[in-house]
């Protein structure tokens, strides 16, 4: 077994040890061993990364051959390229991180053990999801963190409205994967294999009718939907922040909402030759964008805000890659993963200190309670509005950049990005000046009990923000590389699997600077009209009565509505009267209840027989010799 | 006409169906033995006749082991009519039906 395959089997064994004997032992050690797994499965990542730089080719371990069939042979194998490296660095970096996070956050939790063994769980099944050689290991992970995800949300099962929100979750997800499946069915009818090279190259060389590449790509993005949330398929995230903070930070906002875009950039040679799908992809997530984004707006729960920010932002990563920039994609997926883990653990910070207060307009005033959370939490909302030199500016401008300038983009993709963007910083300051600036709304009696984050929570925080700092160098602009004779190692890491994005012809620099000073100047603004809505002394933070516009919009666009009303309804009308009454009760009838019927009335006649009188049975013991001796005599 | 085989053997057959009709319509369960313990005789009857008429000891053998097991099976089935007697006062069949189905 090489170092790759111990990568996911840390986190396992840390779930098995937490999860068999996690009751019996002392916290101490729940603690240390939950955090020690997957900071040995980051360890195990940096070896094999280093491994994989040494030699530029990637690196593969098939443990066994789990089907084989004529002409059809799955292996249960492990590959590590470029995006894998990414994937694995970020899930098992900040993955640790959030574990450490948590020995503060969940102190004192009833089901501390419980809490470490899924999280670690969740940690396998998204590292088997990112290494995975072919569709069904990823299919596996993918199943597996949809399963994470619900145990997870569902955290705290008493109350019944969490748990409702992970079955929900659960449920939405099973939509995606239908799409995922008849992908991959599809995929295989025409490959032949399911091994992502070969499917890459097979669909890239000799890609059959442009239907077929249009069912597949599109279907492939119905299972992206249901996992990273986008419309039509995002309802369930907002309902996820029902978890523990730290469970939203990783899974919902770093990790496994992200899985949809990783799909997307593994079956990027698949994608290329599917021009229609692409163009769907492009607008589902320039729409996403747009629409987390105006609900981003309308919500007064703060964790809500960044639920609907994260769909917004991976919007942004699924347009990239729909307008063909995959690796802009992944490079927001990377620095969004250290910016909103670092925003989710400063709320959940906020939270911890008002004993679970999750509403803004309860909140106000808490930057001289809280210097510290507020100071990472404003890092990181810099970053999300993409204002340099913090990380999310050189992500988000390569997308915003690929949508206007790439082949397959267009003004309007760009013009949307740019308005998810003003959304962006207007909402998040928004946040920022209802939760930390003006006059306090807290609880007078919680008031009293804040205090700053303990260091285990604070030193995570730090390395976040850090993060949300530093983290975008790696991925400097074109034309800043030009200009200041750098180099983006990102770009480069991933250029052999997902290649360099190369701008129209007619798109030059000029248009490129324009842009980029245009998208800082559209930051700036949102966070100007946020604090002269929200900021400014004596601002009315409660708000009117709420417009049409406005109920619309914070009801979520009446997704929710529209699908208990219409796909709910419609289910539990038809199991009612056509499924339940005309099919299934005669079928239960003729199949089950009339056999077993006959059965009884003959078991009635069979127990006559059985009286009880000695005597009775002596003439059925000679009616049977007779029998045998009639035989005997007969055939003798 | 019959000889003395023959007729041992009809005597054993008609031990034999005695000891049978009194199992079938007898309700005492001592009789019910006494009748079970006829056709047991009638069986050793016919191999002491068989013994006697191929000259060889198989048959008287068999008499013995026969006699054995009947010893041992009336020594415990006079056991348990004492104690059916003891509990229920009868030994009458009609009251024995408990295993009615």
């Amino acid at each position: 077994m090489s170092t790759l395959t111990l990568i996911p089997l840390l986190p396992l064994l840390g779930f098995l040890v937490n999860g068999l004997l996690g009751r019996q032992l002392p916290t101490t050690v729940v603690s240390i061993v939950g955090c020690a797994f997957p900071a040995l499965s980051f360890v195990a990542t940096c070896v094999v990364f280093r491994q994989f730089l040494g030699t530029g080719s990637p690196l593969e371990d098939t443990l066994f051959t789990w089907a084989a069939t004529r002409g059809f042979v799955v292996d249960a194998a492990f590959y590590f390229d470029a995006i894998t490296a990414v994937m694995c660095l970020v899930i098992t970096g900040i993955g640790t991180l959030i574990h450490v996070y948590s020995i503060g956050y969940m102190h004192g939790d009833a089901g501390y053990a419980r809490y470490f063994a899924y999280l670690n769980l969740f940690l396998f099944f998204m590292l088997v999801l990112v290494l995975g050689k072919n569709l069904v290991m990823l299919f596996i992970g993918w199943e597996g963190v949809g399963l994470a995800s619900y145990l997870l949300i569902g955290f705290w099962f008493q109350d019944p409205a969490k748990t409702a929100a992970g079955l929900k979750a659960f449920v939405v997800n099973r939509v995606g994967d239908t799409g995922f499946l008849l992908a991959a069915f599809l995929i295989w009818a025409y490959a032949g294999t399911l091994d992502f090279q070969q499917v890459n190259s097979y669909f890239g060389m000799t890609p059959p009718t442009a239907g077929v590449m249009t069912a597949i790509g599109v279907l492939l993005l119905v299972g992206a939907c249901g996992k990273s949330a986008q419309i039509p398929l995002h309802v369930w995230l907002p309902d996820a922040m029902a978890g523990p903070t730290p469970v939203s930070a990783l899974i919902h906002a770093a990790t496994m909402v992200t899985a949809g875009v990783y799909l997307l950039s593994r079956m990027s040679g698949l994608f290329l030759a599917a021009e229609h799908a692409m163009t769907v992809v492009a607008w589902v997530g320039a729409l996403t964008a747009l629409a987390g984004a105006t609900m981003g707006v309308t919500q007064y729960n703060l964790k809500k805000v960044l639920a609907y920010s994260t769909m917004s932002q991976i919007g942004l990563m699924v347009m990239a890659c729909g307008v063909g920039a995959f690796s802009a994609g992944m490079f927001h997926l990377y620095t969004h993963a250290f910016f909103k883990a670092c925003l989710f653990l400063a709320a959940g910070a906020v939270l911890h200190a008002l004993a679970g207060e999750e509403d803004m307009r309860n909140m106000g005033g808490l930057a001289r309670r809280l210097p510290f959370t507020f100071g990472v939490f404003l890092l990181g909302t810099l970053a999300l509005c993409g204002l340099p030199p913090f990380a999310g500016f050189f992500s988000k401008d390569e997308i915003l950049w690929a949508a206007y300038a790439s082949e397959r983009g267009s003004v309007a993709l760009w013009l949307i990005g740019m308005t998810a963007s003003f959304l962006t910083a207007f909402y998040m300051f928004r946040a920022v000046f209802m939760t930390f600036f003006g006059a306090s709304r807290v609880d007078p009696h919680v008031s009293a009990h804040i205090h700053d984050a303990p260091p285990t929570m604070a030193s995570v925080l730090a390395v976040l923000a850090l993060g949300s700092i530093v983290a975008g160098f790696v991925g400097l602009p074109a034309l800043w590389r030009e200009a200041f004779g750098l180099s983006a190692p990102f770009y480069d890491l991933l250029a052999p699997v997902l290649g360099h994005f190369e701008p129209r012809a007619d798109a030059g620099h000029t248009a490129e600077v324009a842009l980029m000073v245009l998208a800082v100047l559209v930051g700036l603004a949102g966070i100007a009209v946020a604090w002269l809505r929200y900021g400014r002394a004596g601002a009315d933070l409660r708000g009117g009565k709420p417009g049409l516009l406005h109920e619309t919009v914070s009801r979520g666009y009446y997704f929710d509505a529209f699908y208990d009303k219409v796909v709910v309804r419609t289910m539990d009308w038809l199991s009612d009267t056509v499924l339940a009454r005309r099919i299934e009760a005669p079928l239960t009838r003729t199949s089950l209840e009339r056999p077993a019927d006959a059965g009884a009335r003959m078991n009635l006649w069979f127990t006559r027989l059985q009286s009880g009188d000695l005597q009775t049975y002596v003439i059925y013991a000679l009616i049977g010799l007779a029998i045998v001796l009639g035989f005997g005599v007969a055939h003798g | 006409m019959m000889g003395r085989y023959e007729l041992l053997l009809a005597l054993a057959a008609a031990l034999f169906a005695m000891g049978l009709f009194g199992v079938m319509v007898r309700r005492n369960l001592l009789v019910v033995v006494m009748s079970v313990e006829l056709m047991l005789n009638a069986v050793v009857l016919s191999f002491v006749a068989a013994a006697d008429r191929t000259q060889t000891l198989d048959g008287a053998a068999m008499t013995f082991f026969i006699y054995v097991a009947a010893t041992c099976e009336i020594a415990v089935a006079m056991a348990l009519l004492v104690l059916l007697a003891r509990r229920r006062g009868t030994l009458d069949l009609a009251a024995e039906q408990e295993l009615k189905g």
